[in-house]
């Protein structure tokens, strides 16, 4: 709780991070309450197609070519966008914590093996990876969410190794073996809670590129089709871009602000979890 | 008289060298000693000469690769502690024998507070609660004269200042009650004031807690006032080894000899014109050091033999020993 305190009074330093923080709890909140707010789901036909945003009360952001509304979209899209980012980024945070700190704390042939395979991972671009990986598995939530998390980990694995590398040298750890730790232990204890930070913050922008990957899969149709997405609204107002912008338009300003206050937030995270900008 | 107990701790012959672009470099080569229970032994010798070395091998800590123990023995408790397995190590390093390092300011984690980091350690080494383990960290700190112990498990290292963050560090090293505790230079990160605390520290835990300490430094002054016993090294040899007290007054070796020549006495220091002593050349390089005296180039007193034969340990009296042919033919 104390700890929590500081970060927080730290993190409140930098405003802009403060309202990226802001962004992201709205969105979480319209994730939470999706059911609340629009219990009907976002595929219910509820008013005529092509309602103009602002044209009628009850649906603000109007509605498309079939009558759904669109920000019953929205808000149920922001589920499906922040679950497959937060759990795609849990499993690359996994893997990648799970190689780097091995390769990293081990070194040597250890370290040659680990960092060979994940530069395999590396020399694929990654969104033709991921459309591979969903196009050979059917596109459903969990494949999709583990297709991004597979090639999302290879950047914190490389980030982990870094720090554990230089870690590892350091005298703190020297004193674990002193006083009889084991490898185990070292690493849990005395290594990754140092190693974190930078991780963390990464982490944040990965969350960012997940929804984006999902959102680009789903525009190219390559995204669950039982489910509603910003990915999936952007990919079905394509086709009626020239009289209907608004419909391509509004999802993908919410995947904007989603994805920038992300980003923010990941700075700011950088401010308050850096410990050379700690004070007392 | 009583009989004689078995030491605590004896080094025999021991070497270890590291490979390294150069060549092999033989950073201690044949090193014996013992410590006896209850000793304050000092390993004194100037940079370079294997002093860390030695200690590291004897907590099997040398980094491999580049290093390895390649030969000789290693006696705790009669136990050869270079035949253990890992785990049994493991055992020994915090719970037998601990360490202190040099520099206090790195040697704490940064993100952990003081009184998890002590907590870590004995639960390392015993089962026990959290709580428990937290009450013990609030012990050992004010074991260890931290002032206000209760506030301070709580802070973070970078609160503390240096002589402190010592003192947790030996809070930590003497956790699980080690029977050994080896102080590689634990003073030379310190303003001497906070020094001469810190070393009163170790010497008061020292009785208190029944431990033997050996003390590696090059600081001739906290040799004389803590420590009962001396071996001096050089370029990975024992040069010289006695009681501190005979040895500072009648220094066999040349190179001993040399090195208390080159303290500045009072009196002699402030406004002198008269240069201070010095002993002239370099350490020899370690890699393949050839069979005679290292010391002989640098050596005034150097005869024929040095360069051809490396000397043997010579026992003039009871509890000293020289490596020395000079020493060995005024003495014979």
């Amino acid at each position: 709780m104390r700890r929590l305190r500081e970060f927080w009074r730290r993190y409140r330093r930098n405003v802009l991070a403060v309202a990226a923080f802001g962004v992201l709890l709205v969105v979480v909140a319209m994730a939470v309450f999706a059911d609340l707010l629009y219990p009907k789901g976002p595929w219910e036909m509820v008013t005529r197609p092509f309602l103009w945003p602002g044209d009628r009360a009850q649906h603000l952001l109007g509605s498309d070519m079939l009558g759904r509304d669109v920000m019953a979209g929205i808000v149920h899209g922001s589920r499906v966008s922040l679950l497959i980012g937060v759990v795609a980024t849990a499993v690359a945070f996994i893997i990648g914590i799970l190689v780097g700190a091995t390769a990293g704390y081990f070194r040597g042939s250890v370290d040659d093996i680990l960092m060979r395979f994940t530069e395999i991972f590396q020399t694929i671009p990654p969104f033709m990876f991921l459309i591979v990986l969903v196009a050979i598995f059917k596109p459903s939530v969990t494949t999709i969410t583990l297709a991004i998390g597979i090639v999302s980990w290879p950047t914190l694995a490389r980030l982990v190794r870094s720090e554990f590398l230089t870690l590892r040298e350091r005298d703190f750890v020297q004193a674990g073996f002193v006083i009889g730790m084991s490898n185990t232990r070292i690493i849990l204890t005395q290594i990754l809670p140092n190693a974190l930070p930078p991780v963390i913050v990464t982490s944040s922008v990965i969350v960012a590129t997940a929804i984006i990957n999902e959102s680009a899969l789903s525009f190219l149709g390559l995204g669950d089709p039982n489910l509603m997405s910003w990915g999936t609204m952007i990919g079905a107002g394509r086709q009626v871009l020239r009289n209907a912008w608004y419909l391509t338009a509004l999802p993908g300003i919410a995947i904007l602000l989603t994805v920038l206050a992300l980003n923010i937030a990941g700075d700011g995270l950088n401010d308050a979890l850096n410990p050379r900008l700690k004070s007392g | 008289m009583t009989a004689v107990a078995p030491p605590l701790l004896e080094v025999g012959a021991l070497e270890t060298r590291f490979s390294t672009d150069a060549g092999l470099v033989h950073a201690v080569d044949g090193l014996s000693f013992s410590v006896n229970r209850g000793d304050t032994l000092a390993l004194v010798g100037e940079s370079g000469c294997g002093k860390s070395v030695t200690a590291l091998s004897i907590l099997r800590l040398v980094p491999d690769p580049p290093g390895r123990v390649t030969g000789g023995e290693i006696l705790f408790e009669g136990h050869d502690l270079l035949k253990l397995s890992g785990r049994e190590m493991r055992r020994i390093r915090g719970g037998e024998i601990s360490m202190i390092f040099q520099d206090p300011m790195t040697s704490l984690n940064p993100v952990l507070t003081v009184g998890d980091q002590i907590s870590e350690a004995i639960r390392t080494h015993e089962r026990c609660t959290h709580r428990s383990a937290w009450r013990r960290c609030v012990e050992l700190l004010d074991l260890v004269r931290i002032p206000d112990p209760h506030r301070r498990v709580h802070d973070y290292p970078h609160r503390l200042s240096g002589g402190m963050r010592q003192r947790v560090m030996i809070a930590m090293a003497v956790a699980c009650a080690p029977k050994l505790l080896i102080a590689d230079e634990p003073t030379t990160a310190l303003d001497v004031t906070i020094q001469a605390q810190v070393l009163g520290l170790l010497d008061r835990l020292k009785r208190e807690l029944g431990m033997t300490v050996l003390l590696i430094t090059h600081d001739l002054g906290v040799v004389a006032e803590w420590a009962n016993r001396v071996v001096v090294m050089y370029a990975g040899n024992k040069a010289e080894e006695g009681p501190v007290d005979n040895l500072f007054e009648q220094p066999l070796h040349p190179y001993t000899e040399g090195l208390l020549e080159a303290i500045p006495h009072a009196g002699r220091l402030h406004y002198t014109k008269a240069p201070l002593h010095e002993i002239s050349g370099t350490v020899p390089t370690l890699i393949a050091p050839a069979a005679r005296c290292r010391f002989a180039e640098r050596c005034a007193k150097a005869i024929d033999i040095c360069h051809r034969q490396a000397p043997g340990p010579f026992r003039p009296a009871t509890g000293r020993e020289v490596s020395c042919f000079v020493a060995e033919r005024d003495l014979a």
